[in-house]
């Protein structure tokens, strides 16, 4: 296992990555890449069972990851690329024609770690959901992890996904959602409520769990109790409580960073806050 | 002319579902997904024998285009299964994102299709499916034309690697073409070789083709008969080849104009080799309430329609 102090310094690195990916591009969704950097870290550098060298799109061995959350795909794509699934050069590619890093993440650009394409919301859950039914079938007791946002959790989809995973007692599948309170409009009370988000996945029959998503001990903590959830029967959500932006002061907490761009100067000043502790690419 | 004989009325939904069970015997990797409509798709006797690889997903359909693209990603073959207008129109983003854009290997069965849906009306009529499959980069669309093609086409679905629109119906119509032939995805069939026009006729409008045919044949006039029964890819060398040699054209369907499969050969003569057209199809409106033949009689997909179509397409060259 990792220890904290390590995955905060990954995590500091995938912050750099995620800036300069979006500043080079001039384009991209830097807001909640940030928010959710900590907790993915945690999960590709410490928690999922996963071998980028024999890493195949039918996930057969292994744990899955499925980013419903399409336009999350800088810290995705920083995180394959730190992982080892592809050279971390390539990253300065993102958003350019020809590129196998799209704007969201596709499958048919032959990208090694993605199992599907994300980016029209609502979709990924059922998507690991069918995953993790598959891999029951195959009696292979890796687990399934989808990162949904709580924006995301308007669309209808989401919630015909959760009914569906209890009721088929999919209990190897772990959902975490980016808890930051943000979207595109504004703050999510503001523009939809979602009015008890834990409350609706228990009510939904879902074992939930809440988690400080910048605290890298109680994310491990987290993954550990979700862990230990699954095969009981019911499937599990982790609500971590982010915010958007987390990492740079001025794109913290607000709705504005959510789908814009740094600019080179902003750029600049965001880098000077985030160490660079691997290597920019 | 080649005489066909109907060997018994039968629905070419039982054909899906008779195809589907074959397919799960002969490939463990073979699901079945269904969104309430377990028994409307005829999928029972592979739930019944397969119970593990059956899923029901409850009206849901948006869900099941996702779980079924995950099945596939993880290496099943799942087939999911709805009235026509439930897989096509309600979902189209979820085919285009999880099942088209990454080529999962997802079958779309799609029942009911067409205005022989009957007295449910037109919310439940798809005549745009086939446009909005088409659409899609890569999508195999299938529209076989009785019983035993649907059955055929099903496990042919099953054995090609790619996203595959299945497309059939609801009423029982003639069932005539040979039980034990195979079908080929791409493959356009001549039924009836003929000189002085041909009829491209897709679905339940193959059988009306022959029998135009025959009408035609009483008034001295030739038509050759090709059952596009894989509209994409479309067969464009048996397309080309056969107007070559009849100079003219009728395109015969159970769907709308736009998109269908008449501006699709139509859109290849213009290229390759520009010859009259004349479309039997339900143009730019609505189904409504009716019995299956009533309806088709009423929106002109028959026999005596095509009949008058090929007069019409001789006529103009």
């Amino acid at each position: 296992m990792a220890n904290t102090n390590e995955l905060k310094r990954i995590s500091s690195q995938v912050r750099r990555d995620i800036i300069r990916m979006v500043t080079s591009a001039g384009s991209g969704h830097p807001g909640g890449s940030m928010s959710s950097a900590d907790f993915l870290t945690a999960l590709f550098f410490d928690v999922m069972k996963h071998d980028p060298a024999s890493w195949t799109r039918d996930g057969k061995g292994q744990d899955m990851f499925f980013l419903s959350a399409g336009h999350l795909s800088p810290v995705y794509y920083s995180l394959l690329a730190r992982s080892g699934y592809f050279d971390i050069s390539e990253l300065g590619t993102f958003r350019q024609l020809g590129s196998r890093l799209q704007g969201h993440p596709c499958v048919d650009k032959g990208l090694p770690g993605i199992f599907q394409a994300s980016g029209s919301l609502g979709q990924g859950l059922s998507a690991a959901a069918g995953a993790a039914l598959g891999k029951k079938l195959d009696g292979d007791s890796n687990r399934v992890y989808v990162l949904l946002g709580d924006g995301e959790c308007e669309e209808g989809q989401i919630w015909e996904a959760a009914m569906f995973c209890a009721h088929h007692k999919i209990d190897n599948l772990v959902a975490i959602t980016d808890w930051n309170r943000q979207q595109i409009d504004g703050r999510v009370e503001n523009v939809a409520g979602l009015v008890n988000l834990k409350g609706k996945w228990e009510a939904f029959g879902w074992e939930v769990l809440e988690c400080d998503g910048h605290d890298f001990a109680e994310i491990l903590d987290a993954y550990a109790k979700a862990g230990k959830l699954c095969g009981k029967g019911k499937p599990v959500m982790i609500l971590m409580k982010t915010e958007m932006g987390k990492g740079v002061d001025f794109m913290e907490g607000t709705h504005k960073w959510h789908g814009k761009a740094t600019d080179p100067e902003q750029c600049e000043k965001a880098l000077s806050q985030l160490e660079e502790t691997l290597g920019d690419y | 002319m080649k005489q066909y004989v109907n060997t018994g009325n039968k629905d070419t939904r039982s054909g899906f579902g008779a195809g589907l069970h074959e397919s799960g015997k002969e490939d463990t990797r073979v699901m079945a997904l269904t969104a309430d409509l377990e028994g409307s798709l005829k999928m029972s006797d592979f739930a019944k024998e397969f119970p593990e690889r059956f899923i029901q997903c409850g009206i849901a359909e948006a869900n099941m285009i996702g779980v079924a693209a995950g099945l596939a990603v993880t290496g099943k073959i799942p087939f999911v299964g709805s009235f026509a207008e439930f897989v096509t129109g309600r979902v189209y983003d979820q085919i285009r994102q999880e099942v088209a854009y990454g080529r999962t290997n997802v079958k779309i069965a799609a029942s009911h299709a067409g205005i022989t849906l009957g007295e449910d009306g037109a919310t439940h009529q798809t005549m745009e499916d086939i446009a909005l499959m088409r659409a899609l980069p890569g999508m195999v669309v299938i529209n076989p034309c009785d019983y035993n093609q649907t059955k055929a086409a099903t496990i042919a679905a099953a054995k090609y690697d790619g996203p595959v629109y299945l497309r059939f119906g609801r009423p029982s119509v003639p069932n005539f073409t040979p039980a034990d032939a195979e079908f080929e995805i791409g493959k356009a069939i001549v039924m009836n070789e003929g000189t002085d026009v041909t009829v491209f006729a897709t679905g339940h409008l193959v059988w009306e083709a022959l029998q135009a045919a025959a009408l035609l044949e009483a008034e001295g006039i030739s038509a050759e008969v090709i059952d596009i029964a894989t509209i994409k890819p479309l067969d464009e060398e048996a397309v080309l080849a056969s107007v070559g040699k009849t100079g003219a054209a009728v395109c015969a369907e159970e769907h709308n104009s736009a998109g269908g499969l008449g501006e699709l050969i139509a859109g290849v003569l213009v290229m390759n080799r520009p010859a009259p057209v004349e479309f039997i199809n339900g143009g730019d409106r609505f189904g409504q309430s009716g019995t299956p033949a009533g309806l088709m009689a009423a929106y002109g997909l028959d026999a005596v329609h095509i009949a008058e179509a090929a007069k019409k397409s001789i006529a103009r060259k």
